[in-house]
């Protein structure tokens, strides 16, 4: 792999930039892996990547039935924070917050990491004092946010409307160090960085088949042949349960969709991110001068990647009246995603009934934040067996009745 | 946007008069149960790409409960029934049949 630099640059400058070469390779697929993971995403790239930063194994493939980074690793809204209210997602989220700060020197790929900060309104009595609640447990976990006052919202965010009438802004809580990157640089910058420690991205190449003796794992059949594996990783987000129907085991999980829009572009107006909650709205301006305006959940099942009009309906009326001057934007893109969500709202990192299995899904509405923080502790997970950050977030969680019960996450906005 | 025929008042209206509850034809388990029946009726889901049985409730009409059969990956209603029909009826099953072929009916223990 060529380093890029700022030397790079000038050196194609002067070639008339036919010295590129491609950020990574497609190899056919191997026989055998010691590691395969389905799914390459952002979670199921970062998995491949700190397998072989921390421990040294890159005999490994990440299969991908679509193309790389397609799911909902592009369909997100971008937005990374830690400021969770229980401890274990406290510490995977801000694990990976403080990850995503040096990620682009790690990966020597620019993801565009911009700590702008982030600001969750407290709009009614019961947010005021849930976030009050957060920002003193934040304290105790060591994750800097603070409470802050709606006078000082209207400091950072000059366009807010304060006064309602139907939804006022009581508060806020900040995390000044919370922000945005760029979503597909994240994908292809794990890709590049694990393509050149030998791994392969197999791109198309879609898992149909689990094969298992004696209850292990030892392949897959996949539309480009059988390949086997020692240890199988599942990182397939809105598909986790499709496949663990093909291992031979239940997940407590259903799949909804999310949607997400943008405007036309305008100039810059709000240098942070904002979420609503209580509207199930949030919003940030891209580099391109968009706003990117995330919404709510379909109230029901489905596999659409569009989801319903009256979500959006709802969202755009809400953000109206706390935003009146994006009344008169034009949206120019809107699309869905298929979110994985759980019995409490907390994301399952987990070995499983089939010995070598081990599944990371569960993220719901917010996966993007966590991809450097998941791949981390998921790779710990499936290289030693237990992983501190993912210990907590076992499959057995629900059987045991021990939710992590995030009020903060509600299946809504991330 | 789905429209929906409510079979306890005969209104067929648009998903906003409506509310999903989750899926149907689960066997509840409560006190007296097993660790592993409780936990499969309170967590475990089918989660089909496909036909899904699901409960909704006429919020913004007569109020009751009835279920309803809807492709996931379609978002055709392939049909409702009463609430008080224990599996899916025929007629239902043969239009999910005639859409998707092969589909098999699992029990939801």
């Amino acid at each position: 792999m060529k380093r890029y630099s700022v030397f790079a640059v000038a050196r194609e400058a002067l070639r008339d930039h036919m010295g590129w070469e491609r950020a990574w390779a497609s190899p056919e697929p191997k026989k055998k892996y010691d590691i395969i993971i389905v799914g390459a995403g952002g979670h199921g790239l970062a998995t491949a990547y700190y397998l072989g930063k921390n421990f040294g194994i890159t005999n490994v493939a990440v299969l991908e039935k679509g193309w790389l980074g397609g799911g909902n690793t592009g369909r997100n809204t971008t937005i990374i924070r830690s400021n969770y209210l229980q401890d274990p997602s406290a510490a995977i989220y801000e694990k990976s917050r403080s990850l995503y700060e040096t990620l682009s020197q790690d990966l020597n790929y620019n993801i565009m990491f911009s700590p702008r900060g982030v600001i969750m309104l407290a709009q009614t009595e019961h947010e005021l004092r849930g976030y009050q609640r957060t920002a003193h447990a934040n304290a105790l976990q060591g994750v800097t946010t603070e409470f802050i006052s709606a006078q000082r919202v209207k400091e950072i965010v000059p366009i807010i409307n304060l006064d309602g009438p139907r939804y006022p802004v009581l508060g806020g809580l900040w995390q000044a160090r919370a922000g945005t990157a760029r979503h597909d640089a994240v994908a292809w910058g794990y890709a590049r960085a694990c393509s050149a420690m030998g791994m392969h991205i197999i791109q198309k190449c879609e898992v149909t088949g689990i094969s298992r003796e004696n209850g292990r794992v030892t392949g897959v059949t996949t539309n480009r042949g059988d390949i086997g594996c020692d240890k199988l990783g599942l990182v397939v987000a809105g598909h986790s349960g499709h496949l663990a129907d093909m291992a031979g085991f239940r997940l407590p999980i259903e799949s909804v969709a999310l949607q997400a829009l943008v405007s036309e572009p305008i100039k810059p107006c709000m240098d942070c991110v904002v979420m609503a909650n209580t509207v199930h709205g949030y919003m940030s301006q891209s580099d391109k001068g968009e706003m990117v305006i995330g919404g709510g959940t379909d109230g029901y099942n489905n596999y659409t990647q569009r989801g319903s009009f009256h979500h959006i309906e709802e969202t755009v009326r809400a953000l109206i009246e706390t935003f009146p001057m994006i009344a008169r934007l034009k949206m120019l893109r809107q699309w869905g995603g298929i979110v994985d969500v759980t019995g409490d709202r907390s994301p399952i990192l987990s070995k499983t009934p089939v010995e070598g299995i081990f599944i990371n899904c569960g993220w719901g509405t917010g996966g993007f934040k966590a991809i450097p923080g998941s791949g981390w502790g998921f790779a710990e997970l499936m290289a030693k067996g237990h992983s501190p950050l993912c210990d907590q977030f076992g499959l057995d969680r629900l059987y045991q009745g021990r939710f992590i019960d995030e009020s903060v996450a509600a299946g809504v906005a991330h | 946007m789905l429209i929906l025929t409510c079979p306890c008042c005969g209104t067929t209206g648009e998903e906003t008069e409506f509310h999903q509850g989750g899926e149907a034809h689960l066997v509840r388990h409560g006190p007296g149960s097993t660790d592993d029946d409780f936990h499969t009726y309170m967590f475990a889901r089918e989660n089909p790409k496909g036909a899904h049985f699901e409960r909704w409730r006429h919020n913004y009409g007569c109020g009751k409960w009835f279920i309803m059969a809807r492709d996931t990956v379609t978002l055709e209603v392939y049909g409702t029934y009463p609430a008080q029909t224990h599996e899916p009826p025929q007629h239902i099953r043969e239009r999910v049949t005639a859409k998707r072929p092969g589909w098999t009916w699992r029990d939801v223990a």
